[in-house]
C-alpha cells in the first residue's frame, strides 16, 4: 500500500481547473484520467468508491466528486478550492458564449448551427440513457420502474418531487424484497 | 408582483426578486437531482418553460445547445437558464444554488460512506435508484428532442447521432460538430 499523497488547496484548485476545461458533454472520464493516472491522488479502486458515492447522492456527479476529493485532502478549504477550480472557467466561458450569442443570434447561420447542436446533443443524451439501461435487463422489475419514471416525467409531466417521493421508496422496497 | 413593486425593490437595493426566485428554484432542485445533471433536465424544462414562463421551448433548446458547445460539466445548462432570466449574475446565482445543498450533504456524508462499503442496504438502495435514474435520463432525451426538433432533418440528426453513439466509439464532439455544420448551412 502506497502512502497517501499530500495535496493542498491550491493543488486541488489547479487540478480541478484542468478537469473543468477538459470535457465536452460530460467531464467524468477526464476526471478519472486526471485524478487516477496523472496526479495519482487516488487509486482506481478509491476513485470508483468516490464515484459511486457521488452518483448515489443528489447533485451534479462531478461536483460531488470535487467535494469528496477536496475534503479528503484538505477539509472544507479543499472542498471549496476543488469546486471553485472545477466551475470557474466553464462558468466564465459559457456566460461569455451566451453574451456573444445574444449579439449574433439574428444571424441565420448561427441559429442554425445551434439548432443542429441541440438536435445532435438530444441524441447523445438518449444514447447515454440506453447504454445505462443495459444492466437493467437482468431484472424485469427494474425495467418496469424505469418505464414508469419515463412516463411520469416525460409524458405526464408530473413534478419531479412527487415522482421521486413515490418511485424511490417503491423501487428500493422491491430491491430489498428481491435481494439475494 | 406588479412591475412597480419590483422596480421599487431594485431601487431600494434589496435582492432583485427574480434572483431570489432563481435561487429558490435551484436550491430545491439541487436536493432532487438524483442521477446528476442529465436527469434533472425535464424538471428544469417544466419549471422554466411550463410553470414560470421564463422562456419558450425553442429558447430552452438553444440554451441546452450552448451548454453543450462549451467545455465543462453538463450542469452548466443551469447557469444558462439563470443567464437568460437575469444576466450573468443570474447565471452565477443559479449555478451556486444548484450546487450548494447537494455539496453540503455530500460533504457531511462522505466520511461515513467508507464504513458501509459492504453493507447490504447500500447495494439495495443502489439497485433501487438505478432504474429511476435511467428513466429520468431517458425522459431528458425525450423532452430535449421535442424541444429541439421541428423538422424531419432535425429528427434525422437526433436519430443518426443516437445510432452512431451506440454503435461506434466516435468522440461526441465529431457528432456535435457535424450537426453544427449542417445547421449553419441552413439544412436543419
Amino acid at each position: 500500500m502506497r502512502a497517501p499523497p499530500s495535496v493542498g488547496a491550491s493543488g486541488l484548485f489547479v487540478g480541478f481547473l484542468k478537469i473543468g476545461l477538459s470535457g465536452f458533454g460530460g467531464v467524468l472520464p477526464f476526471a478519472r484520467r486526471m485524478i487516477v493516472d496523472k496526479q495519482q491522488w487516488l487509486t482506481e479502486h478509491e476513485f470508483l468508491d468516490v464515484l459511486s458515492l457521488s452518483q448515489f447522492l443528489p447533485g451534479p456527479n462531478i461536483v460531488n466528486v470535487s467535494i469528496v476529493v477536496g475534503r479528503r485532502f484538505a477539509g472544507v478549504r479543499g472542498a471549496i478550492a476543488a469546486f471553485a477550480g472545477l466551475m470557474l472557467m466553464p462558468l466564465i466561458i459559457v456566460l461569455a458564449l451566451a453574451t456573444l450569442y445574444a449579439e449574433v443570434a439574428q444571424i441565420a447561420a448561427v441559429r442554425g448551427a445551434l439548432s443542429g447542436i441541440s438536435s445532435s446533443a438530444s441524441g447523445l443524451i438518449l444514447a447515454t440513457a440506453l447504454k445505462l439501461s443495459r444492466p437493467l435487463k437482468q431484472r424485469p422489475w427494474q425495467i418496469a420502474i424505469c418505464v414508469i419514471a419515463f412516463v411520469a416525467i416525460a409524458l405526464l409531466r408530473v413534478p419531479l418531487f412527487w415522482t421521486l417521493l413515490v418511485l424511490c421508496p417503491l423501487s428500493i422496497a422491491i430491491a430489498w424484497w428481491r435481494r439475494t | 408582483m406588479p412591475a412597480i413593486d419590483r422596480d421599487r425593490l431594485v431601487e431600494a437595493n434589496l435582492i432583485p426578486p427574480v434572483l431570489a426566485e432563481l435561487a429558490g428554484q435551484f436550491l430545491v432542485l439541487s436536493l432532487l437531482s438524483i442521477g446528476g445533471g442529465n436527469a434533472i433536465i425535464p424538471e428544469i424544462h417544466r419549471r422554466a418553460v411550463d410553470v414560470e414562463h421564463w422562456m419558450t421551448d425553442a429558447d430552452f433548446a438553444q440554451m441546452f445547445a450552448l451548454s453543450q458547445a462549451a467545455p465543462g460539466p453538463n450542469v452548466l445548462i443551469v447557469s444558462l437558464i439563470g443567464w437568460k432570466v437575469a444576466g450573468p449574475v443570474g447565471g452565477v446565482v443559479a449555478m451556486l444554488a444548484m450546487s450548494a445543498p447537494s455539496s453540503a450533504l455530500t460533504y457531511a456524508v462522505s466520511h461515513a460512506w467508507e464504513r458501509f462499503r459492504d453493507a447490504p442496504w447500500r447495494v439495495v438502495i443502489q439497485q433501487g435508484l438505478a432504474p429511476v435514474t435511467v428513466g429520468l435520463i431517458l425522459a431528458s432525451g425525450y423532452v430535449l428532442t421535442r424541444a429541439a426538433d421541428a423538422t424531419w432533418v432535425a429528427y434525422a440528426i437526433t436519430g443518426v447521432t443516437l445510432a452512431l453513439a451506440l454503435a461506434t466509439p466516435l468522440h461526441p464532439l465529431w457528432l456535435l460538430g457535424a450537426a453544427a455544420v449542417l445547421g449553419a448551412v441552413g439544412l436543419v
